[in-house]
């Protein structure tokens, strides 16, 4: 039995360790604590490896490490955890900076803006851009309707242009 | 469509999520309206600055040789095959006495006692939390609030939506034993009946199967890895409605 299951963990869950501790580290703000939730949610597949029933292992195991590190944050830092209402968030950025064309930020400065966005909006750009994922799944992983999938990815691009417009303009 | 609209389908434009009708039309309009045709360059501009893999942070070595050594030290203690030790006799029988509680758990709602004795747990636990006034733990309408409410109690995650839009509006939820294992209990009400949905983890999908039980209908069926029992006093068509949105 237990055989059978340290093959599925190295089958099932490894692969994707990369893209566990990526979330992770992108959730949790730091290596520390990113090793922490990243270890917490993989110890978790272990023990829900007999629930996987084919499909995406990888989409999977992020649903896990993101239930793992919004309660993680949740217990330790429950400042960081505002439960956002994505229709609050849309009235925010309603003013639209004029759109800037090619965009010639470089990965510092883009990595930095991307740390700075509200929680649940770094993570959908997470599970899209670094992760590849589809709508369908970032809706699973993140547990809101598809739809609001969309929206949060439009108002956190909205976010990132803005946010390099202003720097642009304030040269 | 107007521009607003466009700027938000957009998004699901260059992600490729976008169905081919809606997709041809946003086309139309980017030919004729520059600003919009202007956020597209723009959305795609961005999109790809994220590409490359600099901003992916990969996980340290250590971590994937830590959980190796916590799956083979978990193995370790179930092999009973390594030499003739009075401690691995101990840990096999422990092992085989847990291998047979466990096949006893999993056997026992397939056979006919055992689904008779499931019912009637059913319904004695639906009709306690009516009477105790301990029907909710987590008192919600919002599936948002009662959904990681369960979070770190069970070893699953129950499907949690409201469908106060169909008639079956969520009151809570809480936590329940049956059958020898903890469950989600998820609350609706309908017209003035409360209903109790629990949820726990299936093998198997199974179809809808209705049956009555000291006056309550109660129906069972699991779909996507999640066995849903439904309780209630309402009439079992109106049970039946639910049972269909849950296994949705």
């Amino acid at each position: 039995m237990s055989a059978n299951e340290a093959d599925q963990f190295e089958r099932i869950v490894l692969p994707h360790l990369d893209a566990a501790y990526n979330l992770a580290r992108w959730l949790a703000g730091n290596d520390h604590d990113a090793q922490d939730i990243a270890q917490e949610a993989c110890v978790r597949a272990f023990r829900f490896i007999g629930g996987h029933r084919g499909g995406d292992a990888r989409a999977w195991l992020l649903a896990i490490v993101r239930n793992t590190a919004f309660t993680w944050l949740k217990k330790n830092r429950p400042h960081a955890v505002v439960s956002i209402n994505d229709d609050d968030l849309a009235q925010i950025e309603d003013q639209n900076v004029p759109a800037q064309g090619v965009f010639s930020a470089d990965k510092n400065a883009l990595r930095a803006a991307l740390e700075a966005l509200p929680l649940e909006f770094r993570e959908a750009i997470v599970l899209r851009e670094l992760e590849g994922l589809s709508y369908k799944e970032i809706a699973e992983v993140a547990e809101v309707p598809v739809g609001t999938v969309m929206s949060r990815l439009a108002r956190a691009r909205q976010h990132l242009q803005n946010h390099f417009a202003r720097k642009e303009g304030g040269k | 469509m107007n521009c607003a609209e466009i700027r938000l389908l957009l998004h699901a434009h260059i992600d490729g999520e976008l169905d081919a009708a809606n997709s041809l039309e946003l086309e139309r309009h980017l030919k004729t309206c520059a600003a919009c045709a202007a956020e597209k360059t723009a959305l795609k501009s961005l999109r790809g600055a994220f590409q490359g893999g600099e901003l992916n942070f990969r996980a340290p070595d250590s971590l994937k040789q830590d959980l190796r050594q916590f799956v083979r030290d978990l193995g370790g203690e179930v092999n009973p095959r390594k030499a003739f030790d009075p401690q691995w006799l101990w840990k096999f029988l422990a092992f085989g006495a847990t291998a047979f509680a466990l096949l006893t758990l999993f056997l026992r709602p397939a056979g006919i006692s055992g689904h008779d004795q499931l019912l009637d747990e059913v319904v004695s636990s639906h009709v306690r939390s009516l009477q105790v006034e301990h029907l909710t733990d987590v008192v919600s309408s919002d599936q948002h609030t009662v959904k990681p409410w369960f979070d770190g109690k069970l070893d699953f995650a129950p499907d949690v939506k409201d469908f106060a839009a169909q008639g079956y509006p969520l009151v809570g939820g809480r936590l329940d034993y049956l059958d020898g294992r903890t469950v989600a209990a998820l609350i609706y009400r309908h017209k003035k009946h409360f209903i109790n949905v629990f949820v726990w983890p299936a093998a198997e999908p199974e179809k809808m199967a209705t049956e009555m039980r000291r006056g309550y209908a109660i129906i069972n069926c699991a779909t996507n890895g999640l066995h849903y029992c439904l309780v209630s006093d309402v009439n079992p068509t109106d049970l039946g409605a639910l049972a269909s949105l849950c296994g949705r």
